[in-house]
């Protein structure tokens, strides 16, 4: 039986906190902060996303890719916006979303598993820490505004601290996503026995379970869960949404553009689903690590180094506009001859965004969340 | 062809290396030492309710019912509404029981020092299944593997076979605790007083004795030899938990779900078995027979047969069934002997891994890889097997969950175990590093490509969940 993600069923795994669990009765909220986290696991190919078009060398680096973005948001002089991000480049177009490129946190190796550990840890070597950024921000909070949730089947390490967390699982056995079915294809294409019946299984399988499929439905489903249960009073404030599927090594043209109308159907009904609260709300969407600069020989690229943050929201301190201490994409500009050069933190970028979202003292902010830095 | 020895002493054999198992060096003396180190009551299960708490819950639904059947004829449409409601909450106390023993033995299988034995132990419950779809079966299905199987699982043949049989689960599974000689004392007298419906034979545990615990179908017994034999059988009942008038005989102070013999209700005379006269014994009558089957040579056979297949493929080889076989019948079923022999046979460890490991071998290994707890502390376990496609002490028929390839190797079970395996890995996939996990659960089974994919994996999660799909740890 494959158990639908529309059928959303309070998860009672990990540890969820029954009195984290928002009551729908409730009308919304008068206190006004949120907060969203969204994370793109496998590393998102932020030249693909935010490509700097004006760059000299970005055409002959990218090759067969060059033309990914043509037809999007022209952002700058500089950058373009990726075509299935039409609703965020309408935020952008009314200041509520800003672009950080080339940040990188202090990670700079590429296994996604180090690299995530990084990210969402906010140590300063992978598995220095066993509790999260996130988890460590809400004890900066007001009490009230310190409910927090994952839409995961158990706390992820970003949200892990000292203060308890709930989580929220939409099916009791969430579908495996498309990028583990796609991996798993491969392993079992020489088994007699294991070959046949997976594609089978694969036939049936309607692909629902990550934001890319059913032609970005489903991160409108997603976005829409994720609203309804921040908006009620007692509702979460501070919310992470994991995204999957990112790690692009070959056919990006297609599954990066199917990943990203995913994401942009996941923030516009985000922002559809908070109404009047989005004036209130970041979200901040970032990933492990970038991608190569180069094309690889499967139409895909390889792990890399730099990428890009977004910054979503109502009131952004400088929305509308990329952020950039651009390095170039020449050989000799690039981090190990290969990989985007990072020229500015990530967890400062993070760090800078909460502190003007929540007016907190942007020193203590970086302390908190980054105490290893 | 390259072998996998250690892969296959720890899933084969074993139930899938524990996180915390040191390396196997020898991978023989490593079985056969656990046979002397078996633990028949290990914590999780000495630990549970025993059959007189089991029985209790019973006589309590069936009290329920009776008040209930009474206050139902006295009542309105309205009330008789709420009946079910009702009847679900005296259920629930027998079902507590059912979902206390899947977590108990889920729980000694996953902590086990010795897997082999435990193997075995689902193994033999499997070949005398009983199946909880019966509801007088469910509250005692996991008391018949805890108490009937595991004390015997280490000595001869013939004393599992007559523990097995004479446990209440299966007397009131197949029927036997409604079968009544049909010239018992008993059965004579009520037909004295003119019933016509005069309690009779039920031939369902004398049938499946022969055909499923012992000879195996077709193996020459005819329906005169079933029907000797469940004459023989009859005078063996649960005090207090079967139907009818025969309960009016218990001795008064029997305890409810206990196993008697009362001979009222025994089918007076011989009977004669498979050409074997078995003169009037009362309550020995059906054990020499049951002894007798047990030493049969067409038993040696299927039982060596069902052996040699756990161990090895669908079609087990030949060598390996002849040598159990003999065996079997050289050392009067003993046991120990036939584990030892399949341990030294050259065909368990000949190939790779051939076997599909069934839903519950699958999910008892995945847990033994891991530290942290892969499920909540409210995860339902029996509805997690049920959904996995095998529920546990539920094969919904007296021949047990079929051992071949095909029984679990199905598209949309593969499925459920991706989909399983990464909601496992969604909860703790980043507290373990599936890199370095993978050659030691795997280990001479772990190919260049399950390592390549999983290093490649794009979040320890998606690594760790790549593991429990690879292609080896489907298979033992």
């Amino acid at each position: 039986m494959i158990l639908s993600r529309r059928s959303v069923i309070l998860s009672s795994l990990g540890v969820a906190a029954a009195g984290a669990i928002p009551n729908f009765a409730y009308a919304a909220a008068t206190t006004p902060k949120r907060l969203v986290f969204i994370i793109q696991r496998g590393a998102a190919d932020g030249l693909a996303i935010v490509a700097p078009t004006g760059d000299p060398a970005f055409a002959s680096a990218r090759r067969a890719l060059a033309d990914e973005t043509a037809g999007g948001t022209k952002l700058d002089g500089m950058f373009t916006l990726h075509p299935a991000l039409a609703a965020t480049g309408g935020l952008y177009a009314g200041r509520q979303a800003h672009f950080a490129h080339a940040v990188a946190t202090a990670y700079r190796d590429r296994s996604h598993f180090d690299g995530q550990n990084m990210l969402e840890g906010g140590g300063s070597r992978p598995y220095g820490r066993d509790d999260g950024w996130v988890g460590r921000l809400l004890t900066l909070l007001p009490p009230a505004e310190r409910d927090a949730l994952a839409i995961a089947p158990a706390v992820p390490l970003a949200l892990r601290g000292t203060l308890q967390v709930g989580t929220y699982a939409p099916s009791r056995l969430p579908q495996a996503d498309s990028d583990l079915i796609a991996r798993l294809s491969g392993l079992y294409a020489d088994d007699p026995l294991l070959h046949p019946l997976w594609d089978s299984a694969v036939k049936t399988q309607e692909l629902a379970g990550d934001i890319g499929g059913n032609n970005g439905r489903n991160g409108a489903d997603l976005g829409k869960l994720a609203a309804s249960l921040m908006l009620p009073a007692d509702g979460a404030r501070v919310m992470m949404v994991e995204t999957g599927g990112w790690d692009t090594h070959s056919g990006q043209r297609g599954r990066i553009a199917a990943q990203l109308r995913g994401l942009d159907q996941l923030v516009g009904a985000l922002q559809t689903g908070l109404g009047p609260v989005w004036t209130d709300t970041l979200v901040i969407v970032a990933t492990e690590f970038g991608r190569t600069v180069e094309v690889n020989g499967t139409g895909g690229t390889d792990h890399g180094t730099a990428s890009t943050a977004m910054l979503l929201g109502g009131g952004l301190a400088q929305g509308g506009m990329v952020s950039a201490d651009w390095p170039g994409l020449a050989t000799a500009a690039r981090f190990d001859g290969r990989d985007l050069r990072p020229t500015r933190s990530l967890e400062s970028v993070i760090a800078g965004a909460v502190a003007h979202h929540y007016a907190l003292d942007p020193k203590q902010v970086m302390t908190t969340l980054y105490p290893d830095a | 062809m390259d072998m996998a020895t250690q892969y296959l002493a720890a899933n084969r054999f074993g139930l899938g290396r524990r996180y915390d198992d040191p390396a196997i060096s020898d991978v023989q003396g490593w079985l056969t030492r656990q046979l002397g180190e078996y633990d028949p009551a290990p914590a999780a299960i000495a630990a549970l309710a025993g059959r007189g708490a089991i029985a209790a819950a019973y006589v309590e639904y069936q009290e329920d019912r009776r008040a209930m059947r009474a206050e139902a004829a006295a009542m309105s449409d309205e009330e008789k509404g709420m009946t079910p409601e009702l009847r679900r909450l005296s259920r629930s106390a027998i079902r507590r029981h059912y979902v206390d023993a899947t977590a108990a033995r889920l729980s000694a299988a996953v902590a086990t020092q010795t897997p082999f034995p435990e193997r075995l132990v689902h193994f033999w419950a499997n070949h005398f299944a009983v199946s909880a779809d019966k509801q007088t079966v469910i509250g005692f299905a996991g008391n018949h593997e805890f108490e009937a199987i595991r004390p015997h699982i280490m000595g001869k043949f013939a004393d599992l076979l007559i523990a097995a049989v004479r446990h209440p689960a299966m007397l009131l599974y197949l029927d036997q605790a409604q079968s009544f000689g049909p010239d018992s004392v008993f059965a004579t007298r009520v037909r004295g007083r003119g019933n016509r419906q005069a309690p009779g034979l039920n031939e369902n545990l004398a049938r499946e004795i022969l055909e499923l615990h012992t000879l195996g179908v077709r193996t020459g017994y005819t329906q005169t030899d079933v029907t000797s034999f469940a004459k023989a059988l009859t005078g063996l009942t649960v005090a207090g938990l079967g139907r009818g008038a025969g309960q009016r005989l218990m001795p008064a102070d029997a305890q409810p779900g206990e196993t008697l013999f009362i001979d009222r209700l025994h089918e007076p005379g011989a009977q004669t078995i498979l050409g074997k006269r078995y003169n009037e014994m009362g309550a020995k009558q059906a054990e020499t027979v049951l002894r007798d089957l047990a030493a049969h040579p067409a038993t040696a056979r299927h039982v060596a047969t069902k052996l040699a297949r756990h161990f090895t493929a669908d079609d087990p080889p030949a060598a390996l069934v002849d040598r159990l076989a003999a065996d079997f019948l050289k050392t009067g079923g003993d046991l120990p002997s036939l584990y030892r022999t399949l341990i030294a046979s050259p065909e368990p460890w000949a190939a790779r891994p051939a076997m599909f490991k069934s839903p519950w071998d699958w999910t008892v290994s995945m847990l033994r890889a891991l530290k942290a707890p892969a499920f909540g502390e409210r995860q339902n376990i029996a509805a997690m097997f049920t959904q996995l496609g095998q529920p546990i002490w539920r094969p919904g028929s007296p021949a047990g969950y079929d051992d071949k390839v095909a029984t679990w190797a199905g598209s949309a079970a593969l499925m459920q175990r991706v989909e399983l395996a990464s909601r496992v890995a969604g909860r703790i996939g980043d507290r373990v590093d599936a890199r370095q996990l993978a050659p030691l659960v795997l280990a001479d089974a772990l190919t260049p490509e399950t390592g390549q994919a999983i290093a490649r994996a794009d979040s320890p999660g998606q690594g760790l969940a790549m593991l429990f799909a690879s292609p080896a740890f489907l298979r033992r």
